[in-house]
């Protein structure tokens, strides 16, 4: 990874920038960062876990099935991930 | 059992059409049709393209292959999927979806105004799942063959039944749809099955045919050249060359037909518009080579299915060729037809894979489909690129070059053989009301 990710919100561009390739006929613009992903855009579980891949592929992070529930929303995919992303 | 006689030449007899089923409920007719070739989207785009002897076959780069020739087809496929339906789906299921959905319109079926459980999906492929396995073992390469990177979409996308399978989630189907792996006679056995299945009370709308995705992946065009029959030309559009002297193998192409079938009672019943009768059919196998055809086996086959269609020979006014410009599988083909259509002097032969290739599952659907028109326009699309006939593929009334005005066809008959031996042959008549 070229450019260190240091802050939430260039996180959760990051997170928003993978659903835009998995979920490419949604409208993101309007995603609210506290509220679950699920309950505002059509996200199924196999979407989650292209999510998971993409993170892995592209970002080296790996995320276990047990933290899947910790990307529920953006806010808290940037709690989680934040950290991983230092590594 | 005589057949009609026409005193002047360039018309087809007009048999006497004895249809071996006389209840309604047992006849077989097709509604609707919804295609993609690689020369046209629509069957009055695909039709007229054949006609005025318009192929489109063109260069691709697949991996590790570098240049090949291939038929592409270019339909909108997000006309009747989201994005993410395509990203997710296979090749092979968006061509099913978009042809199953101009199919229906085509038929006027309203599914919303359908019992969904009485509709089946019968598709025939030639193979399905080396393309996402092809793409998933180069995508682990680039991680060192970490198979922890291989896509939970595997398992979806290469189960055999997908493209039915997909199509069957589009359009909200509950009936049973399943594909038939039936090599390059695939296309038949689809419409076959849809026959079988609606005779049998299974269901009462059958969307049946065959696809292929097959230019996607780069296995099947190393082995076709591993075989030495994979065709190379300078002009793409001059590459595939049935029965011609210089001809030098096949054309791959992508391609989907899917017909809307049902019984002739429901059709009726419903005001449809018919556009054809399957009025006969058979498949059987050579029983000898792998790879190599029989024509003792396709002639056999070609009688039955004109048996039972309760036709002769004699009243099958066009044959729609499965010729795929092989050296052996053209000649051996010709050998079959020969002896099938010895002394019919009304009945004529093309080639439509000239056109658009070999679209493996898709092709003697969409080459029945190409020749359809003839019931109502009265011509007979020719066979193009050949330049210099092979005498071992000699026909009578082979039409070459041009579409040639020919009256009076009321009978097709539709070869498509493949691989391990399998042949197939099917008979639509024009319907007549009656």
């Amino acid at each position: 990874m070229a450019v260190a990710v240091t802050t939430p919100d260039e996180v959760k561009k990051i997170v928003l920038a993978i659903i835009a390739d998995i979920a490419p006929d949604e409208d993101l613009s309007n995603v609210k960062p506290e509220v679950r992903l699920r309950d505002q855009l059509e996200l199924d579980s196999m979407d989650f876990l292209d999510i998971v891949m993409e993170l892995r592929k592209k970002y080296g992070i790996e995320v276990p099935e047990a933290d899947y529930p910790k990307l529920a929303s953006l806010d808290s995919c940037a709690e989680y991930l934040l950290p991983k992303f230092g590594k | 059992m005589p057949s009609a006689t026409h005193p002047s030449s360039g018309s087809a007899a007009a048999p006497h059409l004895r249809v071996r089923y006389k209840n309604p409920a047992e006849r077989i007719v097709v509604t609707g049709l919804g295609l993609t070739a690689p020369n046209g989207n629509t069957p009055a785009e695909f039709r007229a393209n054949l006609l005025a002897t318009k192929p489109n076959i063109q260069r691709i780069t697949t991996r590790y292959m570098g240049e090949v020739l291939a038929g592409v087809c270019n339909y909108d496929a997000l006309k009747y999927q989201k994005r993410k339906e395509v990203r997710n789906g296979t090749r092979a299921g968006s061509i099913a979806i978009y042809c199953a959905r101009e199919a229906l319109a085509d038929a006027g079926l309203d599914l919303a105004k359908m019992n969904p459980a009485r509709a089946g999906v019968y598709i025939g492929i030639t193979e399905h799942g080396n393309v996402e396995t092809e793409n998933e073992i180069f995508n682990i390469s680039q991680f060192n063959y970490d198979t922890k990177y291989w896509t939970h979409h595997h398992n979806p996308r290469t189960v055999a039944n997908n493209p039915a399978g997909e199509v069957t989630i589009n359009l909200g189907i509950t009936g049973p749809h399943y594909t038939i792996g039936a090599a390059c006679a695939a296309g038949n056995a689809g419409l076959i099955q849809a026959a079988q299945m609606l005779r049998l009370g299974e269901v009462d709308v059958a969307i049946a045919g065959g696809v292929s995705e097959s230019i996607h992946t780069f296995g099947i065009f190393a082995a076709f050249k591993a075989q030495g029959a994979l065709a190379h030309h300078e002009d793409p559009n001059k590459a595939s060359r049935p029965f011609d002297r210089d001809r030098n193998g096949i054309v791959i192409s992508e391609g989907g037909a899917l017909y809307i079938v049902e019984r002739l009672s429901d059709a009726l019943a419903r005001g449809a518009r018919i556009i054809c009768e399957i009025a006969g059919y058979n498949m059987n196998s050579d029983a000898t080579d792998a790879v190599l055809p029989n024509p003792d086996r396709q002639a056999e086959c070609m009688f039955a299915a004109i048996a039972r269609s309760g036709l002769e020979p004699a009243d099958i006014g066009l044959i729609s060729t499965h010729a795929t410009a092989t050296h052996q599988g053209d000649a051996q083909e010709c050998a079959a037809l020969r002896r099938v259509f010895a002394n019919c002097p009304d009945t004529y032969f093309n080639n439509t894979k000239s056109f658009i290739g070999h679209a493996m599952g898709a092709a003697g659907a969409l080459e029945l489909a190409g020749n359809l028109g003839t019931f109502t326009d009265g011509l007979i699309h020719p066979t193009i690129n050949l330049d210099n006939l092979d005498p071992a593929c000699e026909l009578p009334n082979l039409v070459s070059g041009q579409t040639r005005p020919v009256s009076g066809v009321r009978a097709i008959l539709n070869n498509s053989f493949g691989m391990l031996g399998i042949n197939s042959a099917v008979v639509v008549t024009s319907y007549q009301g009656t």
